[in-house]
């Protein structure tokens, strides 16, 4: 046979296309060429391949060597095809055999010694061809733990080119215990480290309970970071599906080794101020990748510092803001990935930092003050339902010895209170207090009659604007989630007013 | 058995010169050398001219044999057939371009590998 066919998956985001590879091998002057629109790391194969047959016992045919990827519009990059075009090879020639080859994807990466090393992308590219109909995929023995989420695709974990070999011809699988990886230890964020803070507690609380996004304000030191990091630990755990796509956007990303597979825990990714809009919302120019946004997807999306932030990047947030999902453009084609996230901003009041309480000490002027703050635009903040100060912890509050409370108390209360609007809701198109549309707040979802007058009157005195309004009567919905009231009362409305009170200086 | 380059490359062109006459092809010249190069064989199938490019080796420090002609070579192999064809007059010919490697093994009987039409 001097024709074979082995399959692969193409990776489109977080999309995966069944790939064919087919190799022809024919008489004429010895040459190898490559079809289907490869990049640079796929041309690179022919010399992997070369070297890891003749390493590991094969014949490199010294013939004229056609490979072809199709579909052949696709554009095809990365270095897993190495494996599916060596075992082609090793088929056309006749030194490897099987009649089952269709039924397998094969990916990985080939060494000059044939060994197999692990590639990005496995999870989303094994949970395509479970879609596909595919029984088995072959992949790189340190890529067997991503495929531990998958029910009726079975993998194959190799190490080595001979041991492909020898499961296609006799069908022995590789004996291989998945590394267990290094028990990391992680460390563990809890609540209850936090001194004091009852405010920002509060209002981290009330933004887990309805996806309100946060903006913490307060001096260095106050523990605005401290409060971010913790987020995640009172929100909801992931279920399965959630937890499996996050899973598969840091395999993409090649980020796995910072998350664990089946980790329900939701994301946190703390992207530098420094960072540009192409790191934050995903780019590339062939494999486009996911950028922190999308790492942060069904979890927490933490800028500190964002005044320092450069122009665009936190603008670049709007879009999946906006739809919870961010389109990539580029020559390759439009790629489409989840970003639905809770944003945590974290900012200093001044350039000095010291702004806090009368003042004192502050030494920038009211100019500088406000500026400094309008270097995050209006139309992001407009997405920022809550906005807290964070203040110096006081001495009573930091001699205290009682712990504060933990995060698994908060996180009960949290998903107890979410699954009553998800009870209230469950008509809507929106799950969360923080996506009920305006028009909807003012008539089916209004709070009571006192309340609402206390807000119109706010309105009369231009204490509150249109949109500060809406925003409140927002919150107010996760505050009477949270202590347990059908209708957000006088009360409740009124917390939701000063969980806004950073707005006054914005 | 101290060989001369030179001679494992006539001995290869022989030991070709012979597989083509067994297959029934007429070796019309050997050698032919202009300016530009040198065609190791020109030979006639019927109506088809063949030009023949022999590489001969030793041993496979370098490589397979044919794995020498660089695409550079090719090109020149290319521009020889027709610089032949143009000398003697023969426009319009059919033609094809062949390659043939031939390995010498120290007690083995040398052994040619054919390929026809390779350009």
């Amino acid at each position: 046979m001097t024709l074979a066919r082995t399959r692969s998956i193409a990776l489109i985001g977080l999309h995966g296309e069944l790939v064919d590879i087919e190799v022809d091998i024919s008489d004429g002057l010895p040459g190898y060429s490559l079809l289907g629109l490869p990049d640079a790391a796929l041309m690179e194969s022919k010399e992997r391949v070369r070297s890891a047959l003749q390493n590991s016992g094969a014949q490199w045919p010294n013939k004229r060597v056609t490979v072809s990827l199709s579909p052949a519009w696709l554009h095809k990059s990365g270095s897993g095809f190495d494996l599916p075009i060596a075992i082609a090879l090793l088929v056309a020639q006749g030194a490897a055999t099987s009649s089952e080859l269709d039924s397998h994807v094969i990916m990985g990466e080939l060494s000059l010694d044939g060994s197999i090393k692990p590639i990005r992308g496995v999870l989303p590219a094994l949970i395509a061809a479970e879609q596909l109909g595919i029984a088995r995929a072959i992949i790189p023995a340190e890529n067997l733990a991503e495929a531990q989420g998958l029910t009726s695709l079975k993998p194959i974990p190799v190490s080595h080119l001979s041991e492909v070999v020898l499961y296609l011809e006799e069908g022995v699988i590789p004996d291989f215990d998945a590394l267990q990886p290094v028990a990391r230890a992680v460390e563990q964020k809890d609540l209850s480290e936090v001194v004091g803070q009852k405010a920002a507690r509060f209002a981290l609380e009330i933004a887990a309970i309805g996806g309100h996004h946060l903006l913490f304000l307060g001096p260095p030191g106050t523990g605005k970071t401290m409060l971010a990091e913790r987020i995640p630990t009172v929100m909801p755990q992931l279920n399965a599906q959630e937890s499996l796509e996050v899973a598969a956007i840091h395999s993409i990303a090649g980020a796995l080794a910072e998350r664990q597979i089946d980790s329900q825990t939701p994301p946190f990714v703390a992207p530098h101020h420094t960072t540009t809009s192409t790191a934050m919302v995903g780019g590339g120019a062939h494999a486009i990748r996911p950028g922190a946004c999308s790492l942060a997807h069904n979890g927490v999306l933490f800028i500190d510092e964002a005044p320092e932030c450069n122009a665009g990047v936190l603008d670049a947030l709007r879009q999946p803001l906006e739809s919870g999902s961010v389109a990539i453009s580029r020559v390759a084609g439009t790629i489409i990935f989840p970003a639905d996230f809770l944003l945590v901003l974290a900012a200093n009041p001044c350039p000095c930092g010291r702004f806090n309480g009368k003042g004192l000490t502050c030494t920038c002027s009211s100019v500088q003050i406000r500026r400094y703050l309008q270097k995050i635009s209006g139309p992001l903040l407009d997405r920022i339902d809550i906005r807290t100060f964070v203040e110096v912890p006081s001495r009573a509050e930091l001699g205290s010895v009682e712990p504060g409370e933990s995060s698994e108390v908060v996180r009960a209360r949290v998903i107890q209170g979410r699954e009553v609007a998800a009870d209230r809701f469950k008509h809507e198109s929106w799950k969360l207090n923080s996506r009920i549309p305006a028009s909807q707040l003012r008539h089916k979802y209004r709070a009571t009659r006192e309340a609402m007058a206390f807000l119109h009157s706010e309105l009369d005195r231009e204490r509150l604007s249109a949109r500060g309004y809406h925003k409140v009567l927002r919150i107010s919905w996760s505050i009477a989630d949270r202590y347990g009231s059908s209708t957000p009362s006088l009360q409740e409305v009124q917390e939701a007013y000063r969980l806004r009170q950073g707005s006054q200086i914005l | 058995m101290a060989q001369t380059l030179q001679q494992i490359g006539a001995d290869g062109e022989t030991l070709v010169a012979s597989y083509l006459q067994g297959q029934g092809v007429t070796i019309i010249a050997r050698n032919w050398r202009i300016k530009e190069g040198e065609i190791d064989l020109v030979a006639r199938d019927g109506a088809i001219l063949i030009f023949v490019e022999v590489k001969s080796r030793s041993n496979s420090k370098f490589g397979h044999p044919l794995e020498a002609i660089t695409p550079a070579k090719a090109f020149r192999l290319q521009r020889l057939a027709l610089a032949w064809i143009a000398t003697h007059d023969q426009w319009g010919a059919d033609y094809r371009i062949d390659c043939a490697a031939v390995h010498f093994r120290q007690g083995l009987k040398p052994e040619v590998e054919y390929r026809a039409g390779v350009l």
